[in-house]
């Protein structure tokens, strides 16, 4: 239980997977000028990550080590999250359009998201087991979601902010989350 | 040959990824903390979208549509691991330092994007001209960032001492904060010389990927733009 949270807070904050580790970083640029659909975001992430955490873990387990095909790890698992991925959407269609209508539009999105296929390639390095596997990939996408979270209410309160010409628009932001990185190392005395 | 050599100046100077497309940010804000991971990780990419595009072209008429994406993922990925093992036999040192971000090529927007906006319509020696331009437009874009960093942050490049022995390094810069800083004023000055070409009135259109922003990675653009 003890390691369990502290993989969870290790993940989660003090390698937080946008601020240490520069993983999908295109959503946290491209999804977090609003609080909804940052929220939205971030929420559909901990869905995908948690569940591919698990579905690798398991293919990895029971698969590719006793077919002693390791090598294969990497093409394996970037397939089977896009398959996963489209198959969490078709079933949120059938089974429960409120989710689908919170979640569906970001859904395709993290496909190519690298967190996803990151936190899968993690979890094999450093020889997680599947319950480890699948904390860790929820810590990482809690800690996704605080990111990104936290950084569309900042978006919103600079918005109408008197920014020079120049850095308008991604400069401010990649700026924010300059100073948000600085203040994500105070937890790294938390080990 | 011409066609070549167009190619090559097209990705190394008029679309640099980095400092034109704006694409691949994840591997340049983690692997630029020295000037020669900055190196490796534009090579490696060099390799891989090279072989990639040769691939790809070679294959663009025995490929569905509909199934095209998978198929370029899978020839690209297969790239990937065998660079990988090739790093990790010959070049164990650059293995460990860019460690879970070679795999992580795979999911790189520059390769599907060059996959999808021209290796499939293309010739195959001009696709692999392509590639190799744009590998080396961000070997160019990685290794200037890195040695930026490097400098500041550790008073070196590629690992000689440059600055006198009097220089307090600022450690931030090649911390995370300080990719992103850099990052940021790089982007300000992008901005800043797009402003003035504007005003000028030249074209600054840029052909290929739908937008200067990083969410052209590939397949989510259509996504992205609803947003």
């Amino acid at each position: 239980m003890r390691e369990l949270l502290m993989i969870a807070v290790g993940t989660a904050f003090i390698n937080n997977v946008v601020l240490s580790q520069f993983l999908g970083l295109c959503a946290f640029l491209g999804v977090s000028k609003k609080m909804d659909t940052a929220a939205g975001m971030g929420g559909a992430v901990i869905f995908v990550i948690t569940i591919s955490s698990f579905v690798t873990a398991l293919i990895y387990k029971f698969l590719l080590l006793p077919l002693n095909v390791t090598y294969l790890q990497t093409i394996v698992f970037i397939l089977v999250i896009a398959a996963l991925v489209q198959f969490v959407e078709m079933f949120l269609k059938k089974s429960s359009p409120s989710l689908y209508n919170a979640l569906g539009v970001y859904l395709p999105l993290i496909t190519t998201n690298c967190a996803v296929l990151g936190v899968a390639l993690i979890n094999v390095q450093k020889s997680y087991g599947i319950v480890e596997s699948v904390v860790n990939g929820l810590a990482t996408a809690v800690g996704f979601t605080i990111a990104i979270v936290l950084m569309a209410g900042i978006r919103e309160k600079t918005e109408y902010n008197d920014v020079p010409e120049s850095f308008k628009g991604s400069p401010i932001v990649l700026l924010t989350a300059c100073l948000m990185a600085i203040a994500f190392f105070g937890f790294s005395s938390l080990k | 040959m011409s066609k070549a050599g167009e190619r090559l100046y097209n990705g190394i100077i008029k679309e640099n990824p980095t400092f034109v497309l704006m694409l691949g940010m994840c591997p340049t804000l983690a692997v630029t903390t020295s000037a020669m991971n900055g190196l490796g990780m534009g090579l490696t990419t060099t390799v891989i979208l090279a072989m990639s595009n040769l691939m790809i072209s070679a294959l663009r008429k025995v490929i569905p549509n509909g199934v095209r994406m998978p198929a370029f993922i899978v020839v690209v990925a297969s790239f990937v691991t065998i660079v990988q093992f090739l790093l990790q036999a010959y070049v164990p040192s650059l293995y460990q330092s860019l460690g879970i971000y070679i795999p992580l090529i795979v999911v790189n927007c520059i390769i599907l994007g060059r996959a999808e906006a021209y290796a499939s319509f293309n010739p195959v020696i001009p696709s692999f001209f392509d590639g190799v331009g744009m590998g080396l437009g961000f070997t160019i874009g990685l290794a200037s960032i890195g040695i930026v960093r490097e400098l500041i942050g550790a008073g070196t490049i590629f690992g000689v001492q440059v600055m006198p022995s009097f220089y307090q390094p600022i450690t931030i810069f090649i911390l995370a904060p300080g990719a992103f800083l850099v990052l940021s004023l790089l982007t300000a000055a992008q901005n800043r010389v797009k402003r003035k070409m504007q005003e000028k009135g030249k074209e600054t259109k840029i052909g290929s990927g739908c937008t200067g922003e990083c969410a052209s990675c590939a397949s989510s653009c259509k996504g992205g733009e609803t947003l």
